[in-house]
């Protein structure tokens, strides 16, 4: 095992902090407030080179891996940007893997370029109000037509629609069969977001209100034959293969906001007096605090690990499914100590640990929620049978 | 243009700082590293030349333990194109003016036009080894820059006294030492980042600079006496306003001999 420092991650660690410095918390708390997406920092982000960080030298990226992309992520939820940080930029710096790996030349030559600079935003769109978790459920539907196919159906919790150029969907092309593979049938295209066939609304919601979620409303949208990202029928596919790393990156963003509302208790804690004293001297505090800071280093040393194993291509389903698990609740165990330390200015905005512990808290529900977890441990793990 | 950067690692500002009271020196392993923000500023001064001017060369040089090649990986993501370090462990403790015979000598030898250092680190806030290092290598010095001008043959600039400001000028090479106005820095991109990985960065010993211990770091000319640690701040003057409060402040700051 080799845990000694990595220059290059070093780096692009102290880079992205330095970044964030310019975005402090009243930034992220203003852009909370307004729900206005934080086009500074995506500017910043993007003008700094981060967007094309996974993506192949070859379209001008930096051909880097999910660790990463990781660490990108990590260090802007850390800052202080938390997931609002993180979501306005997640699909630049890794949204891109199906096509990276299952498009065709044309849809690269197309589009990836256009990721590095920044100017092409788009969303993920797989969530339907009536699949939710079971993905092959799903019944937006993507009929032929001559030269494409025309695509109906609802989807929901669609993150940065309202900026979107383009959407990834997933769409069934024919019907479940009740007798074959569940997963088979569904095509994943890069459907072009056009607003005269897919009405918005943003869904108000309990935090990261800085980036918008939607629910959408498709009628008759054309796509391209093109535009169909790898075979059509095999769309589950060209998404499996990136889940495990959605995971780790996801994960990663879950510890950063652990670290950041960390960062506060044990700041508060020492400067907070009451009775005479720093509150922090009171064991009924440090200790909070000292659990929350090994359990992000427990959950941590699980996430590097997973990292490490999707980079060389090992395949890392337990892995990647406890970080994810495992970060998500250091992270929100974190987020609610700092918010305890904080006393009734935790629960007032001032000191931002309520912001941090309303998006931790997102984390146990997506991108994946813990139960799905659990159920995959069950069957895949430890071999249970499979309960749904 | 060829222009060497001087680069200093120095413990975190927004850290505590500490000194180790035993050997006088500043306590490195107290807080984070980071490279001095002066340093950096002086970078972006070299580095605004070469942006509009091709063919610049900018290398940063610095003298400092193992940990200082960040400082180096940084100079070089924001775009200088070499790298020297010096590092030797007969160096640990070297006062300024060893350390500035220490970078004349790493200084590449007549390949160079201009070195650009900050006025004063923010650890040892000596303030004196871009001095020293001009003195070294007989060159002029213009110190306490606010702002530099380069053209071919001559460095200018803004030097703020307390009673007015200074035209200065100076033909190349020259040694010169800029202010925190002189410039904001820029920070290293991605692609800063990847591409600093193939820009050269040597290590260089005492030996191979062609400097023995002994000569390098003869005669130390300061020695700490002692060292100890800041007492704690004592309670502030109040003054309450009786309608004397504008009489009471200029007494105080008299008396302290603050105007
Ligand atoms: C802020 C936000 C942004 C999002 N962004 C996107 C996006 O950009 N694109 C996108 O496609 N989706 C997005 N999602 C959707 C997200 O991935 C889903 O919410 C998540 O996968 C859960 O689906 P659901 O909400 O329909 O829950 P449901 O599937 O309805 O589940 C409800 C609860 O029941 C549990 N449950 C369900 N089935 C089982 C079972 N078999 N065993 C045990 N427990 C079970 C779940 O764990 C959950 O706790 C986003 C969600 C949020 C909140």
């Amino acid at each position: 095992m080799d845990f000694s420092p990595n220059p290059l991650h070093d780096d692009i660690r102290d880079s992205v902090r330095t970044l964030c410095k310019g975005f402090p918390d009243e930034y992220w708390m203003e852009h909370d407030e307004s729900k206005e997406f934080p086009w500074e920092f995506y500017n910043a982000v993007a003008e700094g080179g981060w967007l094309g960080l996974t993506i192949p030298e070859e379209y001008g990226g930096g051909g880097l891996g999910v660790t990463e992309a990781a660490i990108v992520e990590q260090e802007i939820a850390a800052s202080g940007a938390g997931m609002g940080g993180c979501s306005a930029v997640h699909i630049g710096i890794f949204g891109f893997e199906p096509i990276i790996h299952h498009g065709s030349k044309d849809l690269k030559d197309r589009f990836l370029k256009r990721v590095v600079t920044g100017e092409l935003h788009t969303s993920f769109a797989v969530t339907e109000p009536d699949a939710g978790t079971d993905t092959t459920n799903i019944s937006t539907f993507a009929k032929k037509v001559d030269g494409g196919y025309l695509i109906s159906g609802q989807k929901v919790w669609i993150t940065k629609a309202q900026e979107a150029e383009r959407m990834l969907i997933l769409a069934r092309t024919s019907p479940r069969d009740p007798n074959g593979k569940r997963t088979a049938g569904m095509t994943l295209f890069f459907a072009e977001m056009d607003r005269s066939k897919v009405s918005i609304r943003p869904i108000p919601k309990m935090g990261r209100n800085a980036v918008d979620t939607n629910e959408l409303f498709i009628d008759g949208l054309f796509v391209a034959d093109e535009d169909v990202v790898g075979e059509v029928g095999h769309g589950f596919r060209a998404i499996l293969g990136g889940l495990n790393a959605e995971r780790v990156i996801s994960a990663n963003a879950a510890l950063g906001i652990g670290k950041a509302a960390l960062r506060r208790g044990v700041r508060y804690a020492n400067e907070r007096e009451v009775f005479g004293r720093p509150i922090g001297k009171n064991q009924g505090i440090a200790f909070q605090l000292a659990e929350a800071q090994i359990r992000l280093d427990a959950a941590e040393a699980v996430v590097q690990k997973a990292a490490w194993m999707v980079d060389n291509g090992i395949p890392c389903g337990r892995e990647a499914n406890a970080a994810k698990y495992l970060c998500a609740e250091a992270g929100f165990f974190a987020a609610d100590v700092a918010l305890q330390v904080h006393g009734g200015f935790g629960y007032g905005k001032e000191f931002h640990v309520e912001r941090y512990f309303r998006e931790a808290r997102l984390m146990r529900i997506a991108p994946i929620s813990q139960e799905m977890v659990l159920n995959y441990f069950s069957e895949h793990v430890l071999g249970l049978p499979r309960s749904y | 243009m060829k222009i060497v950067v001087l680069m200093k690692q120095v413990p975190d500002t927004y850290g505590e700082r500490r000194l180790d009271t035993q050997t006088g020196r500043v306590d490195r392993g107290s807080s984070e590293a980071i490279v001095d923000e002066i340093s950096e500023r002086a970078l972006e001064v070299a580095l605004r030349y070469k942006d509009s001017h091709k063919g610049t060369h900018v290398t940063v040089l610095t003298m400092g333990p193992a940990s200082a090649n960040a400082a180096l990986r940084k100079g070089l993501s924001m775009g200088a194109d070499a790298a020297i370090h010096v590092l030797d462990d007969a160096l640990v403790g070297a006062d300024m003016g060893q350390t500035a015979a220490v970078l004349a000598a790493a200084l590449p030898r007549n390949e160079y036009d201009l070195v650009i250092a900050g006025n004063e680190s923010t650890d040892g806030r000596g303030g004196a080894v871009p001095a020293m290092l001009a003195e070294h290598l007989n060159l002029p010095h213009l110190s306490f820059l606010d702002s530099v001008e380069l053209s071919v043959g001559e460095v200018s600039g803004e030097r703020v006294s307390e009673y007015g400001s200074l035209d200065v000028r100076a033909p190349l090479p020259a040694v010169v030492s800029i202010t925190e106005r002189a410039a904001e820095a820029r920070f290293p991109n991605f692609k800063g980042i990847m591409t600093a990985k193939r820009k050269p960065l040597s290590v260089v010993s005492l030996a191979e600079l062609g400097l023995g211990p002994a000569e390098a770091l003869a005669g130390a000319r300061s020695v700490v006496l002692c060292a100890s640690a800041r007492p704690a701040r004592a309670a502030g003057t109040k003054i309450v306003d009786e309608g004397n409060a504008g009489e009471q402040l200029a007494e105080f700051l008299a008396a302290n001999r603050l105007i």
